[in-house]
Parts: C-alpha cells; structure tokens; sequence
C-alpha cells in the first residue's frame, strides 16, 4: 500500500482520541509482530493486529474503522501477555469500536440473533457481546 | 474455613453444575462458601477505556458487598474473577477513581477485599494434599486436557497466581484425583467467548483447534473452569462435523464435577443434562 504522510495526518484528531481513550503509547510498538503471531482470532481478521496499531501510527484511523479486525477481538490479552514493549493492544482495538459505535451505530442488533440461540447463550455471553458491541 | 462467595449470573442457569458440585466439594473438604446475601451482575467484561467509569460501578458495589462480610471473596467464574479482581486492582492504584465510585454509589468501599478464584483456594486454602487425602473414588485412567481459557491467567499482573503461559493448577489437581493430565498446546488459549453472539464460524474455528489439540494429546475429556469456555466448547461440538469430516465429539466437564465425582459425592444435581456432548457415558466407563 503506497500512502503519502503529513506531520497533520499523522497525529490527526482521530489517533489522538485513540490514545485518549485507550491510555497507550501508540508509538511504542516496533512492529515485532508478536501480537499477530500469537492472536488466537488472526486467521478471522482482514488486518493483522500488528496491522491495526501500524496504521494508526501513521494516522490511517478511517482503514482501521473499515477494517473487520476489531470486531474479532474477543480481548483475551495474549498479544499484551507477549509484548515486549507492554502495549494493551486489546484497550487500543476496544478505543477503535468505540469510536465506530459512536459514529456507525451498534454492531450488534439483538433481533439478528435467531430466537433458539437466544434461549441458550449463558448470559455472560450476552452481557460481553453486548457490552462491546453497542454504544 | 468459611469464606464469602460470588457464584456469578451464569452458576444459577447453564452452569449450575458447576455451582453445585462446586459447592458440595468444599463442604466435604471442610471450607464453606457462603454466598453473599445481595449480589448483582459484574458486568461480564472488564471496561478497556480509560475513562469508562460506569461499567466499574455493578463490580464495585459487589466488592462493596464483599466487604461487608469480611476480607476475602472467592469467585467461581472466571469472567466475574477478572472483571471483580481487575476491577479491585483500579481502586486500590487509583485514589481518584475510588473516590468516584464512591461517590457515585453512595458507599464506602475502601479496597480492602482480596477477590480469589475458587481454583485458587482450592490449591492455597485447602491443598492438593487434602484433596487427595479425601478422594474415595479415584480417577484412574482417565485422560483428561486441562484447559483454563484466558480470564485467570491474563492479564499476568493483575489476575495470574499460576504460570499464565504454562498453567499447571487445574492439572496438579486433576492429578491429586487420579486422573491422568495430557501436555498439550492449547489449555491457555481462547475459545472466542462473547464473539459467539456475533461471529459464530469463527468461535467455532477457534474451539476446534483447542478440542482436535486435546484429542490429539489423546485426552477423553476436556476440563475447565470457564461457563463460557464450557458453553462455546460444548455446542460447537454439534455441528463440527460438518466442518471437519470424521470429527468426534468430546465432553467438556467443569472441574468442580470431576472433583465431586472422585469424592464420592451424590451427583444428582451437578447438572449433566445440561451438557450437549453427554458426559455420562465416560464417567460410568470408569466404574
């Protein structure tokens, strides 16, 4: 992928508020790609995790909000367990659905959800699943 | 030893199982747990934004409710022991946030509960020993995977107390039970969990490569202490051989019924009829 950068686009508002929310240093990653290596939801993702924070070091927040990525991670924390430099890059995919879910709407919609499943999820399920997919 | 108890929204429908033979395993090892009179949701997940203080508030007040019964709380799932326990750790490093909390729930809670798992205790409190020494029908033969999923073990510093890369507590107590523990890759790994609402084919990609990994290692049973890990294990099972032709199903078991099981104790009510691969079969080989 061939991108033109600028001083602007690399610290726009969007990676500000990534960092805001999420509480990380987003330039602390050295694209090991530990994070990708050992992510258990890897083989369901469009961008690979080490994806996702490289292009939000270089400001392209609106590919990352397009992207599947940070709705197939279940936050399970291998990636920030690995890391050699200690970024929670679960806290930075969670900041990215929030900012989706604020301007896109849930991700989730309840009625999609088939009424025998309905009847048989623990409710732990719903209650995550609903806590990370609608605003 | 009697000690306070949150079971956790999900102990008293799908895996009640694991509530009652959980609970009935501690009485006859001599540790009661005592269920807190008022408890609410936990909120399942813990809040991964900085400033998302409202979803601090439903652990908080069942900390707050700890707190009224002693010191220590034990916490049978895993989901509610991370989000409890992480949440603990916030207000005991963050000054600011419990005084908002606080304020907020028009409380005192002051940081002095320390939130355990069950498993945890099991191992520190009671001892595997014990365990052992009261086993009066041993698991002899039976190969079993033990799997603990992510919720105790990540994040390492703020919810581990075994090794989060190399966990041996669930296998040093199957061991005590007799059973036989396989070394196998997958017993840290995670099955998906809430993305089953949303993303079913790619749960169930995930739970096939942790169940083919534990039957590869040549066990019979797959055993953990997650209701969701159990739940997601368990039905994607179904359908799996559609997916993966020649595929056989394997039960998934909470430890606290294996426990009960080899302390000899009525298992009427450790929920087996809620199982979708069925677990009877493979307990009555056993004798």
């Amino acid at each position: 992928m061939r991108v033109k950068l600028s001083a602007m686009r690399v610290r726009n508002d969007l990676v500000r508020r990534i960092e805001e929310l999420s509480g990380q240093d987003l330039l602390a990653c050295y694209q090991c790609g530990k994070c990708s290596a050992g992510c258990p939801a890897a083989f369901a993702m469009d961008l690979l995790p080490s994806q996702v924070i490289r292009l939000v070091q270089l400001g392209l927040v609106e590919e990352v909000l397009n992207a599947k990525t940070p709705w197939f991670c279940a936050a399970c924390q291998t990636c920030y367990a690995r890391c050699p430099k200690g970024v929670d890059l679960s806290r930075i995919m969670e900041a990215i659905r929030e900012i989706a879910l604020q301007e896109r709407g849930d991700y989730l919609v309840i009625e999609e959800i088939p009424a025998e499943e309905l009847a048989e999820f623990p409710q732990l399920a719903f209650i995550g699943g609903f806590r990370k997919y609608t605003a | 030893m009697r000690i306070a108890y949150f079971p956790g929204c999900t102990l008293n429908t799908t895996a009640k199982g694991f509530d009652n033979a959980l609970r009935a395993s501690f009485a006859a090892l001599g540790a009661e747990l005592v269920e807190l009179p008022e408890w609410n949701c936990c909120g399942a997940t813990f809040p991964l934004l900085v400033d998302n203080m409202l979803d601090l508030v439903a652990p908080t007040r069942v900390l707050l409710a700890a707190q009224r019964q002693g010191d220590r709380l034990a916490v049978a799932c895993t989901m509610c022991y991370n989000v409890i326990r992480r949440t603990n750790n916030r207000l005991r490093s963050d000054a600011d946030a419990l005084e908002k909390l606080n304020y907020f729930i028009e409380a005192e809670y002051r940081g002095g509960v320390e939130v355990l798992d069950v498993l945890q205790i099991l191992r520190d409190d009671v001892g595997f020993e014990a365990v052992q020494a009261a086993v009066k029908k041993p698991l002899t033969g039976l190969k079993v995977a033990a799997y603990y999923g992510c919720m105790v073990l990540r994040p390492p510093t703020e919810v581990a107390y075994d090794d989060p890369e190399n966990p041996h507590a669930l296998d040093d107590l199957l061991r005590a039970l007799g059973a036989e523990p396989v070394e196998w890759p997958h017993k840290a790994e995670c099955c998906g969990a809430y993305l089953a609402v949303k993303s079913k084919e790619a749960t169930a990609e995930m739970s096939y490569r942790i169940l083919s990994s534990a039957q590869r290692a040549g066990a019979q049973a797959v055993v953990t202490n997650c209701p969701l890990c159990q739940f997601n294990l368990d039905k994607q099972q179904l359908d799996m051989g559609r997916r993966h032709g020649g595929y056989q199903p394997v039960p998934v078991l909470y430890f606290s019924q294996l426990l009960g099981v080899a302390l000899g104790l009525d298992t009427a009510d450790f929920g087996w009829e809620r199982h979708y691969v069925d677990v009877r079969p493979l307990l009555e080989s056993l004798g």
